[in-house]
C-alpha cells in the first residue's frame, strides 16, 4: 500500500452521486428548519436531531407495531413532531438563548435514550426495519418507467427522485413562506424583540410556530433517512447530525434557504468523497478526519466569513 | 453516613420550623430540604443499605461532574461562552494522562500532572488562538458558539485520528475493592473520590479566600464592574482558562479511573451532564457548580433505586430541563440572571 495513492475514481461513480444526493436531500431538509429557527427567528435550536427522530420512529412504529398504512404514518409522524415541539417549546421559549440551546440538546437526547431503551417500542440499539414495504411498491413502479434510460438496476434512485422533489418543494415553499407578512413577523422579532412586541405581535407564539414548523421539517428528513436504509437505530441521531445540519447551515450562509441546497451538497460531496476516497487509514480514522475537517471549516467560516457563502453580514444579528 | 444524613434532616427541620417555614427561606436551603426529604424517602421505601450504595456511587461522578462544571461555569461567566468544547477537555486530560501513564510508563501521579499542565497551556492556548481575537471583533453569541461546537469536533475526532475509539485504560487497579458498613466501593473509586472532594474543597477555598479566586468570581459576576474596580482582567481571563481547563483536565482522568476506561466520545458524553450541574447551580456561579455537580451524581444513582439504570443520564437531562423551566437562574443564581 503506498500511502499516497488517493484514488478520485469515485468522483465518477453514479452510485456515489445517488448517494450523496440523497444525504444532501435528507439533511437539507433537516437543515430548512434549522434555517427557519436560527437563521430567520433567532432561535438556536440544537435538537433538530431529536426530531428527526421522532419523525422517523413514529413512522417506524406506526407502520410496524401498529399496522397502519405508511401513507397514513407519514402525516401522523409529522404531527407527532410538532407536538413535540410545542411541548418542548411551551416551557423553554422564554429563556435565554443560550439557555434554550441547552434544553433543546437535552431533550434529543431524551429522546435518544429513550429509543435505546423503550426497547419493546423501538427495537433498542438493535433498530426497525421492514416499515419501507408500500414504499418500495411505488419505487418499483418507477424503477420501471427508468429501465427504458438504462437506470432500472439504480434501486435508490426513485428515492433519491422523491427527496429531490420533496427538498426542492419544501425549499421554494419556505422562501414564499418568508416572504410572507408571517415571516416577516418572524424577522422582525429576530432583529428586536421588544418592538415586534410594541407592535403588538405574540412574539412567543410566532417563536412556537417556527419549532413546530422545524421539527415538521425535521421529520420529514426523518423519513428519508429511513428509507435509505430501510431501517433505523439511536445512533443515527447522536447530537452529530444536529451540528452537521449547523454546518450546512453555516456553509450555505444564514438567512437564505437557497443557501441551505448548497451547504448540503458541499458537505455531503466532501463528507462521502472522504469516506469513499481511497485513503490509507482505517475506517474510524477516515471518519475522525472528516469530522476534524468539519470542525476547522466551522471555526474558520465563524472567524472570518460567519455569513457562509450566500448570506447577508447584517442579518447576522443574533445574541448580543 | 446514614446518620449523618438523618442528623442533616433532623437539624433542617429545626430550622425550618424555627423560621416559621416562611418565604423567607433561601433557595439552597429549601433545595436542601428536598434532597433531605428525597433522602428519607428513599431510605424509607428502598432501605438503607441500597440508598447508602446509590450514595456512594453517586459521590464518585459527583466527584469529576463537580470539577468538569466549575471550569464550565467560569468561563461562562467570565466570557459569556457557551463551551461545547469543555467536555472535550475532559477527554483531553484523559489521553494525556494516558500517554504519559502508559505510552512513557510514568508513574500515575506524574501522568495527572501532565494532564492537568497539558490542558491547562491548550486552555490558554485557545484563549490567545480564537477566544481574544473574536473578542476583539465582538462576535455575538451564535458565532462563538458555533466555534466551540468546531473546536469540539476538532478536540475529539483528532484524539479519535491518532487513539482509535477502542476503550483504553490507564494503569490504576481496578479490581480490588474495600467495603465499610456494608457498602462496596473500588480501591481507584475511593481515591476518586477522596482526590475529588480534596479539590473541590481547595477549589471552593482558593475562590472564597484569595485574591486570585476573588478576582475570578468578580469578573464571572460582572465583567464591566470588575474592570473599572481596577482588576486586571486580562490576566485573571488567562488565570480563569488555567484554572478551567486543568480543572476539566483532572475531572477527566477521574473519570476514566473511576470508570475504568476511556473513549473519545467521553467528554461529550458528559458534556450534557456538567451542563446540568452548572444550570443547577445557577450559570456563573462557581460554589453553584461544585453543589450542582454533587446534586447530580447523587440525583442519577438515586434515580437508579425507582427506575432500570439504563435511564440515569435521561433522568439527569430532565432535571436540566425542569430546573430550566422552574427555576432558569438556578438554585444559587439571583433573579436577574433569568430570562
Amino acid at each position: 500500500m503506498t500511502p499516497l495513492a488517493v484514488s478520485l475514481d469515485v468522483f465518477g461513480s453514479l452510485d456515489f452521486w445517488i448517494g450523496v444526493g440523497l444525504l444532501a436531500a435528507t439533511y437539507g431538509i433537516f437543515t430548512l428548519g434549522l434555517q427557519l429557527n436560527v437563521g430567520y427567528t433567532g432561535v438556536i435550536n440544537f435538537g433538530q436531531a431529536g426530531f428527526m427522530a421522532i419523525g422517523a420512529y413514529t413512522m417506524a412504529i406506526l407502520v410496524v407495531e401498529a399496522e397502519i398504512s405508511f401513507w397514513l404514518a407519514l402525516p401522523a409522524s409529522i404531527i407527532v413532531a410538532m407536538a413535540a415541539g410545542l411541548i418542548i417549546g411551551l416551557p423553554s421559549l422564554r429563556l435565554r438563548a443560550d439557555y434554550f440551546a441547552i434544553v433543546t440538546i437535552a431533550f434529543a437526547e431524551i429522546i435518544r435514550y429513550t429509543a435505546v431503551n423503550a426497547r419493546e417500542l423501538t427495537g433498542g440499539s438493535q433498530g426497525i426495519g421492514g416499515f419501507d414495504g408500500a414504499f418500495l411498491d411505488l419505487s418499483d413502479l418507477m424503477l420501471e418507467g427508468l429501465d427504458s434510460f438504462g437506470l432500472g438496476d439504480q434501486f435508490l434512485l426513485p428515492l433519491l427522485i422523491v427527496a429531490i422533489v420533496v427538498f426542492g418543494l419544501l425549499t421554494v415553499g419556505m422562501y414564499f413562506l418568508q416572504r410572507s407578512p408571517w415571516g416577516r413577523v418572524l424577522r422582525a422579532i429576530r432583529e428586536d424583540e421588544d418592538a415586534a412586541r410594541a407592535l403588538g405581535k405574540n412574539a412567543f407564539a410566532y417563536k412556537l410556530q417556527s419549532i413546530s414548523i422545524a421539527a415538521a421539517l425535521g421529520a420529514v428528513a426523518g423519513w428519508f433517512l429511513a428509507l435509505n436504509l430501510a431501517f433505523i437505530s439511536p445512533t443515527q441521531f447522536d447530537p452529530l447530525f444536529t451540528f452537521l445540519g449547523y454546518a450546512v447551515l453555516i456553509l450555505g450562509g444564514l438567512a437564505n434557504y437557497f443557501g441551505v441546497i448548497l451547504g448540503a451538497i458541499i458537505l455531503w460531496t466532501l463528507l462521502e468523497g472522504l469516506r469513499l476516497m481511497d485513503l490509507p487509514l482505517d475506517a474510524s480514522q477516515t471518519a475522525a478526519l472528516r469530522y476534524v475537517l468539519v470542525g476547522l471549516v466551522l471555526i474558520g467560516l465563524m472567524a472570518f466569513r460567519p455569513q457562509g457563502m450566500l448570506g447577508k453580514r447584517q442579518e447576522m444579528v443574533l445574541g448580543d | 453516613m446514614e446518620a449523618a444524613e438523618a442528623g442533616a434532616v433532623e437539624n433542617q427541620q429545626g430550622r425550618l420550623a424555627g423560621l416559621g417555614a416562611s418565604a423567607s427561606l433561601s433557595p439552597p436551603v429549601v433545595a436542601a430540604l428536598i434532597v433531605a426529604a428525597i433522602a428519607v424517602a428513599l431510605i424509607v421505601t428502598q432501605g438503607l443499605q441500597p440508598f447508602g450504595q446509590t450514595t456512594v456511587n453517586g459521590l464518585i461522578s459527583a466527584s469529576y461532574f463537580a470539577l468538569g462544571a466549575v471550569g464550565l461555569t467560569l468561563v461562562y461567566g467570565t466570557l459569556k461562552l457557551v463551551n461545547f468544547a469543555h467536555g472535550d477537555l475532559l477527554t483531553l486530560g484523559a489521553y494525556v494522562a494516558f500517554v504519559a501513564n502508559v505510552s512513557l510508563g510514568l508513574p500515575i501521579l506524574v501522568a495527572v500532572l501532565c494532564s492537568v499542565a497539558g490542558v491547562a497551556a491548550f486552555g490558554v492556548a485557545t484563549e490567545r488562538a480564537m477566544w481574544r481575537p473574536m473578542r476583539a471583533k465582538g462576535a455575538g453569541l451564535l458565532q462563538l458558539l458555533i466555534m466551540t461546537l468546531g473546536l469540539a469536533f476538532v478536540i475529539r475526532y483528532s484524539i479519535q485520528l491518532f487513539a482509535g475509539t477502542q476503550p483504553r485504560s490507564l494503569e490504576v487497579d481496578v479490581t480490588s475493592s474495600t467495603s465499610f458498613l456494608g457498602l462496596t466501593i473500588g480501591q481507584t473509586q475511593l481515591i476518586v473520590v477522596l482526590v475529588g472532594f480534596a479539590v473541590l474543597l481547595a477549589v471552593g477555598a482558593a475562590l472564597r479566600f484569595t485574591s486570585l479566586g476573588k478576582q475570578m468570581r468578580a469578573l464571572s459576576d460582572n465583567f464591566e464592574l470588575a474592570e473599572v474596580a481596577g482588576i486586571n482582567t486580562d490576566r485573571i481571563v488567562l488565570a480563569t482558562w488555567i484554572f478551567a481547563a486543568g480543572l476539566a483536565g483532572l475531572a477527566g482522568v477521574l473519570y476514566t479511573s473511576a470508570i475504568g476506561n476511556m473513549t473519545p466520545n467521553l467528554g461529550f458524553f458528559l458534556l450534557l451532564s456538567l451542563f446540568a450541574a452548572v444550570i443547577l447551580g445557577g450559570i456563573g456561579n462557581a460554589y453553584g457548580a461544585l453543589a450542582g455537580g454533587v446534586l447530580l451524581g447523587l440525583t442519577q444513582e438515586w434515580s437508579t433505586l425507582l427506575v432500570d439504570a439504563r435511564w440515569k443520564l435521561a433522568v439527569g437531562f430532565l432535571v436540566l430541563i425542569l430546573v430550566l423551566v422552574v427555576r432558569p437562574q438556578g438554585l444559587f443564581g439571583r433573579q436577574e440572571r433569568a430570562l
